[in-house]
């Protein structure tokens, strides 16, 4: 549980900023430094237990189905990165709160930097590889947050994309290592994982698992070749470059490899990968480090230069090598964070960050010339510092390494030419900024910050110090365990002393510090060098890649997206058509054989009818009445098929529908012109006609297989538990308002939502109405003709009846809601048609929406009545009554259901017609109207 | 007899896709109707063709055909025609605001517009 409030309260310290404002500066600093605070002390209470050796765990599962689990462990190493997460988190608080201008959002950038502290704690303590991932992608995108904290620069902006882009596609590859790995063991556990050495490396999986994860870490870490963000982050603001740079972010990439340390390293290629990837970026940042002229890039390539020295050691094939890793994980932290806030301070105070600019300092300000020349001393490896030490226990370990064979010799060269460098830059930063002379074209003059602002490079400094003079009594412990952890075994013994006696590495120190010296006085030649390749940078390449991704998508966008709605279908059609198309070819035959069943002459008849309207109905498009004619014709005999093959209520349904939609069709086109004007060329009618040629016969041939092949289906259960599990004869009723009824709710919801919307497109609507057909016939006269009328209104009572006996028997025979509530309102549409909508208007007052809505509660209603009894939602229950004159009638509590269904669908259907109608009423033209020539 | 069946579904289904294809509203209205008369025949299909079948349960026993696509076809009518009637309300609509049945008639003025 401690372990949970660790990370917990950070998140929760993300909200506590947010109770303060950019006014009250102290009051929100202090509120975003309680929760930090307060973890840092429940981790304190932990670590006594940790140094002893022993690994905390916690677990709560999350998500069981993907393996992922709530478990935080508390090891060694989890023990030196939260310390130093939450130690430089809570002085990097207090420094921005002196750093940020009244302009900047305070509540802001902290609730940033707490989300972003909670999800590096969640790396460091993370015990499960899936869990460890989602943490690592959070980093990613809180960084982004804070990176681009000032977005309306271009350069944060950018500065932030490039970091997202890199380490979260990072991210991924890390996530299908991670998998890889997990596939291997077994299991997500981290312990397990770590316990599973051979497993995991005698796997043929081994070598892609390895590879991922590497590339997830490099990206992170800005190994070679993708350091190339870091320097770019620069844009952010000082206290965030202090934190990513010292405790987190990039070292969130060396801890995975430490993490992952003993399931992974010890084979070849992780020699090779690591070692050599650590070598050169170890002397390619500290080479740009010196050539720099922005303070903040200097120091962030020699934070890439570090990393690459930490990333390095952890190759290596030596557990030595991991204790100096760890032990300089530590250091670099230390003595990073504090000259990043030293450089914060020299910007704060100068107003720029270019070395060129700055010059003689230490007048105006001497304790931060004495804070940056510790600093920087410790990053140069100056003996009596912390950083000598872990510098001193790496080249000692290149000298033991057999990586290159006959050339190792080469490693430990190499490894002094990477100090030399640091040496330079290092008295590069404290010469230019701080002596050399006096300063010049600064805008103001610069004096101390205030003394709160520095104390955290006091402490910090003070720490270097420390740990540089007596790192026995210091750090051992802590290294020991975060080593241990690292190694999942006891590091060989550790004797950290500053004097070791004069042995090779001293020499190698020495030769580092003089030759730093010397190219530090010969650094002019090295500009000038670096001046023919000006123009070549790996951002200005990364940049490049970005523009043109984005100029590869653009043209296809512009190429597919143009605006033509008839095109995106028919990419959709041909897209649809290569799918179907290969998987039909798959198929060894198209026959899957069925027995055929024989022809005889009225099927053959009807589908000449039917195919020869559906051709008709297209071929005369232009001629819109005749179109829709054809159309009906094609919806009649469909309902024909239906009837053929044993589906009464279908038929019933299309045939009601049928009627509705014919209407519903002549009376829009009275509104919209009667023909369509001729515009397609020909050589697009025949691209059209090919392509819909194609998905007919695609749609033929996968009916004729499917029509071809045995059918087995589900239905048995229905036709066995129709009668003595839902009440009712009519299986297909039964399903509608029983067995799915939930999807029939679903279903009339939708209906009446459709009508509701209807009714809102047709609100206030102003439509030209012609006052003759397109011909220039005026309309008939006879508005409502006389045998229409007479002729309906006896038909209607008969009608209605009839429409209730549907209603009723739906359950046991065709028939039920649907059907009969089309029919009334098919009876009732003829009403307005034979004597208008004024007439009807005056006798049916009532509004058809409501209607609609009370049908849908009836059957939502009939659906939870079920609770009342303790039944799930929509259980239905039935009994047989008698009712005199009709007889014995099994009667459902499905009925009240298909009673909602009955009132939604007349409700609907009405709000279309209806409305519709009643657009003509207003202003009428002086002739009829077009449901008057319809119907006579 | 199937091949006929199927015959009927492709040319149905051939005949909506090329009026949906067309640049105004109502030929694609007409279009999408026929395109779901298709769909509908092709679903109802898949409980296979029986004749004298009909899935209500009588004394008698004897062969039913498949109800359940069936149930799915009766829905897809009554929910075709919501769809219809929404899709030719919806081209009143814009003939009313913008004067034009062409499908396109909200994008006269993008400057990308470039019909195929």
């Amino acid at each position: 549980m401690p372990l949970l409030l660790i990370i917990l309260l950070p998140l929760l310290g993300s909200l506590m900023p947010l109770l303060g404002s950019n006014h009250k500066r102290n009051t929100c600093a202090l509120l975003t430094a309680l929760a930090p605070a307060l973890a840092l002390v429940i981790l304190l209470t932990q670590a006594g237990s940790v140094l002893d050796g022993e690994v905390l765990r916690f677990s709560l599962p999350w998500v069981p189905a993907l393996h992922l689990d709530l478990a935080l462990r508390l090891d060694g190493l989890s023990l030196l990165f939260t310390l130093l997460i939450l130690g430089i988190g809570l002085l990097i608080i207090l420094y921005t709160r002196f750093y940020l201008s009244p302009e900047d959002s305070m509540p802001r950038f902290y609730a940033f930097l707490m989300l972003f502290m909670t999800a590096m704690l969640g790396i460091v303590m993370a015990d499960n590889l899936i869990l460890l991932w989602v943490f690592w992608e959070l980093t990613s995108l809180t960084s982004f947050l804070l990176i681009g904290f000032w977005y309306t620069q271009t350069n944060a902006r950018r500065g932030a994309r490039a970091s997202l882009t890199v380490t979260a596609l990072g991210g991924l590859a890390l996530l299908a290592g991670l998998l890889l790995i997990g596939d291997i063991v077994g299991s997500y556990d981290m312990q397990v994982v770590l316990d599973s050495r051979e497993i995991i490396q005698y796997d043929s999986r081994y070598v892609p698992a390895v590879l991922l994860v590497l590339l997830g870490a490099f990206t992170k870490s800005a190994q070679f070749p993708f350091q190339f963000w870091l320097p770019q982050a620069m844009a952010a603001p000082t206290p965030v470059s202090a934190f990513l740079h010292s405790a987190t972010m990039v070292k969130a990439g060396v801890f995975l490899l430490a993490r992952l340390h003993p399931a992974l390293a010890g084979t070849d290629l992780w020699l090779y990968l690591v070692g050599l990837t650590g070598l050169t970026t170890l002397i390619y940042g500290a080479y740009f480090a010196i050539i720099r002229y922005d303070i903040k890039s200097i120091l962030a390539f020699s934070t890439v230069s570090h990393l690459g020295l930490i990333t390095m050691l952890f190759g290596f094939d030596s557990r030595l090598a991991v204790v100096a890793g760890v032990f300089h994980i530590l250091n670099h932290a230390l003595f990073k964070a504090s000259l990043f806030m030293v450089a914060g301070i020299v910007d704060h105070e100068c107003g720029t960050r270019d070395i060129r600019k700055l010059k003689g300092l230490w007048r105006y300000m001497p304790v931060t010339t004495l804070l940056a020349t510790l600093g920087c001393a410790s990053m140069a490896g100056v003996p009596l510092l912390n950083g000598f030490l872990s510098k001193e226990m790496m080249l000692a370990e290149t000298l033991d390494t057999q990586l290159l064979g006959g050339l190792s010799w080469l490693i430990p060269a190499l490894a002094t030419l990477g100090s030399v460098l640091s040496v330079t830059y290092a008295l590069r930063f404290v010469r230019n900024i701080f002596f050399d002379g006096p300063p010049r074209e600064v805008a103001k003059t610069p004096h101390e910050p205030p003394w709160l602002m520095r104390a955290p490079v006091i402490l910090m400094i003070s720490l270097c110090v420390l740990i540089g003079l007596f790192p026995a009594i210091t750090v051992t412990s802590l290294i020991y365990a975060a080593a241990d952890a690292a190694l999942m075994a006891s590091p060989p013994e550790l004797h950290l002393a500053i004097w070791h006696g004069f042995n090779l590495p001293l020499l190698m120190s020495a030769i580092a510090l003089v030759g730093g010296v010397i190219v530090y006085l010969l650094r002019q030649h090295l500009f000038n060098f670096q001046r023919q390749f000006a123009g070549i940078d790996p951002l200005s390449v990364y940049e490049g890649f970005m523009q043109a991704i984005v100029k590869a998508f653009q043209w296809g966008l512009d190429a597919l997206e143009n605006g033509s709605l008839q095109r995106y279908m028919l990419w959709l059609v041909i897209a649809v058509l290569a799918l179907a198309g290969s998987s039909l070819m798959e198929v060894s035959s198209l026959y899957g054989g069925k027995a055929l069943q024989p022809l005889d002459g009225i099927l053959i008849i009807g589908a000449g009818i039917t195919i020869f309207a559906g051709l008709a109905t297209a071929c005369l498009h232009r001629r819109r009445l005749i179109s829709i004619l054809m159309l009906s014709i094609v919806g009649l005999m469909t309902s024909l098929i239906f009837a053929r093959f044993s589906a009464p209520d279908l038929a019933l349904t299309q045939l009601a529908v049928e009627v509705v939609t014919m209407i519903l069709l002549m009376l829009a086109l009275f509104f919209l012109p009667q023909r369509t004007p001729k515009e397609s060329n020909g050589r697009r009618v025949v691209r059209d006609i090919l392509v819909c040629t194609g998905f007919g016969g695609i749609i033929a041939s996968l009916n004729y297989a499917v029509l071809t092949r045995p059918v087995s289906s589900i239905s048995d259960f229905f036709l066995e538990n129709s009668v003595p599990g839902g009440g009712g004869h009519n299986v297909v009723n039964v399903i509608l308002v029983d067995f799915r009824g939930f999807d029939t709710l679903g279903e009339i919801t939708v209906l009446c939502i459709a009508g509701i919307g209807i009714y809102k497109l047709l609100n206030r609507l102003r439509l030209f109405m012609p006052s003759s057909d397109f011909e220039g016939r005026p309309w008939s006269p006879d508005r409502h003709p006389m045998i229409l009328a007479t002729v309906s209104q006896s038909l209607m009572p008969i009608a209605l009846l009839v429409s209730v006996f549907i209603f009723l028997r739906g359950h046991n025979a065709p028939g039920g809601g649907f059907i009969a509530g089309l029919v009334t309102a098919v009876v009732l549409i003829l009403l307005y048609i034979t004597r208008g909508v004024e007439w009807t208007q005056q006798r049916l007052d009532f509004q058809f929406q409501p209607v609609a809505v009370v049908g849908v509660g009836i059957a939502t209603l009939t659906g939870l009545g079920s609770w009342l009894f303790g039944y799930p939602f929509l259980t239905s229950s039935f009994g047989h009554f008698h009712i005199p004159l009709v007889g014995d009638v099994e009667l459902a509590t499905a009925l009240f259901f298909d009673l909602g269904v009955y009132l939604t669908v007349i409700g609907a259907t009405l709000m279309i017609l209806a409305n519709l109608g009643k657009i003509t009423t207003p202003h009428r033209p002086t002739t009829q109207s077009t449901t008057q020539k319809e119907s006579s | 007899m199937e091949a006929l069946y199927a015959t009927i579904t492709g040319v149905l289904a051939a005949c909506g896709l090329f009026l949906a294809l067309r640049g105004r509203t109502f030929p694609v209205v007409v279009g999408l109707t026929l395109l779901s008369y298709s769909v509908n025949l092709f679903l109802f299909s898949t409980g296979g063709l029986n004749t004298a079948a009909a899935p209500v349960i009588d004394d008698h026993g004897g062969q039913y055909t498949d109800p359940l696509p069936q149930a799915l076809v009766l829905t897809a009518i009554v929910i075709g025609f919501a769809m219809t009637a929404f899709s030719v309300i919806l081209a009143i609509r814009v003939r009313g605001e913008l004067g034009s049945d062409d499908v396109h008639a909200g994008r006269a003025n993008e400057s990308r517009e470039n019909k195929s």
